[in-house]
């Protein structure tokens, strides 16, 4: 058509809609071959499903023994408010909950404290005690459904603090299922709500561990997280790279400790997030799973198959999605719904699609939820275990991707190990770094991201239908609340309660966790505990580095 | 495009711990030539308005993505006011809702940036903004 314009009118016509290249590379580096042939790919006919090394995933009937928990993370302002949203998507036939808590609860201080006032109830819902946890699984049976908590820095206070909402209502503790995130490495590297230094932190994980093992069997009392690394810019390589390091290094505390590495890998657990490339996601899951049970194996002569289990949750959305024509990330969310199920996901949390610029509303977290249901019962894909498995190219991608894992975790044994490349910020320089390489190919068009850097309009305003605004009272309730149970607890008891703790966190010996389930039924709030743990452990020095 | 000579304080208030915008931003305006100071995570609009400040820096630019831009940039604007450093181009970046970006310039912000802007247009803006300023 170029060639019939009349010559006159060029001037005026607009530029050619640029078309964006395929590419050939992932962005993790690896080069991806146009065609992957049976003999470039290695022979995995022997592998399956339920058996070492589990490439092929973790349970010999994959989904058809249990479909994956559908767990939307979700939670702001009063326990009351966020009670209901829990019902709302309860009633959905959402099968897990995800409680998202406020900054101030994650990072250690109470309501009033003048560093959290305006922070109240924002991106999370308050649980500054255990009066606010009674509200907020107010008509939940807690024997029944699985709670995960995205909590780090006071992931031993919010543990105790569901265990004693549990004793009120008479569950028996060995029938509690879910999850805390309880990761602090990640913490330090991305997401920062690290409270305590890396010492008393790696000890206070190591007692939860231990105790959840006794009291909980059924509890993960962590979810090694490479999720948060890999939105702040880490690739899909040096995202699985840093969560096994991690991992590893918690192993590495509890077997100083003396314990039974064997009993405690059985309950770890790992979160992961999904973006885009389906089968890179989907790869680095096969690689990952496999190289874990290795490392087990290898490095700390595990043996028991149950303890070798990869299992992991993901999250599919986060920096992939767009503001720009937002209903575009309903099929973002999709297609990395349908990649972490073809990489053998034990739970999956869909954001909604104006999940990157604010709480969803019930209208667009409707939407996520009825986004797993479409995948898990009308695609099909859920009807057999690893349905990639044996694919030229899927094999052929887990391999590389494996070398390439391997490769970023001996770097950072080089270093000197995990801890000292994240006391020192190497890892977090590392990350701003590759945040900024990613930034920039996207606004140099390397990068594809349609309805943002391509396939753009003229007129395209940020517009993402229903604005969700937080009650803008629940700070104040919130506030009130606090003030009201300070009135009405027993203050001895919390002084008493407070006191005992203190004195467990000045020694070594003691396992902290009773300590705080007696604070916690004692009502002394989140707040107290951690000024109570800070006095003797001080604070963690963030080394800033960028 | 060139910041050299100035100084300039990337600052996060609050208890929100995403800190790859303020570092991405932190980096750019160093390649651009500025002195840039980066305060870390957690900081009291009081210690952001000192260290300003101290430094003597010609701006500060506040990342928030926890929803409480409104609430952290009055405070941060007064901090400065009490500090004799009313005139202090303070810019702001981070999640921040369509609706509340006219907010937050009639407030006092020199300009607000969101995720989706290049970061050349953003170094831009903050090049133009410091030269009207001298």
């Amino acid at each position: 058509m170029a060639q019939t314009t009349p010559a006159g009118d060029q001037d005026n016509s607009a530029p050619p809609p640029v078309t964006p290249k395929i590419g050939t590379r992932l962005r993790s580096g690896i080069e991806i071959p146009t065609v992957v042939t049976a003999d470039m790919a290695p022979d995995r006919s022997d592998d399956r499903p339920g058996e070492y090394p589990f490439t092929r995933g973790v349970f010999d009937t994959g989904y058809t023994g249990r479909l994956w928990t559908i767990r939307q993370y979700s939670g702001f302002g009063t326990a009351e408010e966020t009670n209901e949203r829990y019902h709302f998507l309860l009633d959905g036939g959402q099968t897990g909950l995800s409680v998202a808590l406020d900054l101030p609860t994650q990072c250690g201080y109470d309501p009033v404290d003048p560093m959290a006032r305006s922070e109240v109830g924002k991106v999370g819902v308050s649980l500054f005690s255990l009066a606010e946890a009674e509200i907020l699984f107010d008509g939940i049976d807690l024997g029944a459904i699985s709670t995960s908590f995205t909590i780090n820095g006071t992931a031993a206070i919010i543990y105790a603090m569901y265990l004693a909402a549990a004793d009120r209502k008479g569950v028996p503790r060995e029938k509690l299922t879910g999850t805390i995130q309880n990761d602090i490495l990640k913490e330090y590297v991305a997401r920062g709500t690290w409270i305590f230094p890396v010492k008393p932190s790696m000890r206070l994980i190591a007692d939860s561990i231990v105790y959840s093992v006794e009291q909980t069997p059924r509890f993960n009392p962590i979810s090694i997280a490479g999720a948060h690394v890999r939105d702040a810019g880490a690739t899909a390589v040096e995202e699985m790279a840093y969560t096994l390091a991690n991992g590893l290094a918690y192993v590495e505390e509890l077997r100083k400790r003396g314990s039974d590495v064997a009993r405690f890998a059985a309950r770890l657990s790992f979160f992961f997030y999904v973006h885009m490339d389906l089968f890179e996601e989907a790869c680095k899951f096969r690689a990952g799973r496999r190289l874990w049970a290795k490392l087990l194996r290898e490095r700390f002569g595990v043996e028991d198959e149950k303890a070798l289990r990869f299992r992991f949750g993901v999250v599919c959305g986060g920096s992939s999605l767009t503001a720009g024509q937002p209903y575009n990330n309903i099929v973002r969310v999709g297609i990395e719904n349908l990649a972490a199920v073809l990489g053998g996901a034990q739970s999956i949390f869909t954001c909604a699609y104006d999940e990157a610029f604010q709480i969803p509303t019930e209208f667009s977290a409707e939407i996520a939820l009825r986004t797993q249901q479409i995948v898990a019962y009308e695609s099909g894909v859920a009807r057999t275990v690893d349905p990639l498995g044996g694919s030229h190219f899927v094999e052929w991608l887990t391999d590389k991707m494996e070398q390439e894992i391997l490769t970023v975790m001996d770097e950072i044994d080089d270093y000197g190990g995990v801890i000292k490349a994240i006391e020192d910020g190497f890892l977090q320089t590392r990350i701003a770094r590759r945040a900024r390489e990613r930034k920039q190919a996207t606004d140099d068009q390397e990068r594809v991201v349609v309805g943002e850097n391509f396939f753009t309009r003229e007129d395209q305003k940020p517009d993402y239908g229903e604005v969700f605004k937080v009650n803008p009272k629940a700070a104040d309730a919130i506030m009130q609340k606090y003030e009201d149970l300070k009135q009405r607890r027993d203050d001895s008891a919390v002084e008493v309660s407070l006191a005992r703790l203190q004195q467990a966190a000045a020694g070594e010996s003691e396992n902290i966790m009773p300590y705080l389930v007696e604070c916690c039924h004692a009502y002394a709030t989140v707040g107290e505990m951690v000024a109570t743990m800070k006095k003797e452990w001080g604070e963690f020095q963030e080394p800033v580095r960028f | 495009m060139t910041l050299k000579n100035k100084r300039i304080l990337i600052a996060k208030p609050g208890l929100d711990g995403h800190d790859v915008g303020a570092k991405i931003i932190a980096l750019a305006l160093r390649d651009a030539g500025a002195d840039v100071i980066y305060t870390g995570l957690r900081k009291s609009p009081d210690y952001i308005a000192r260290v300003a400040v101290e430094e003597d820096v010609h701006c500060v630019g506040l990342s928030v993505l926890s929803g409480s831009h409104i609430e952290l940039l009055k405070q941060t604007l007064a901090e400065l006011k009490d500090a004799d450093a009313a005139d202090m181009q303070v810019f702001i970046g981070g999640t921040i809702p369509p609706d509340d970006r006219d907010t937050l310039i009639q407030l006092g912000a020199s300009a607000v940036f969101t995720a989706e802007m290049k970061i050349d247009d953003v170094v831009q803006a903050i090049v133009d903004s410091l030269k009207d300023q001298s």
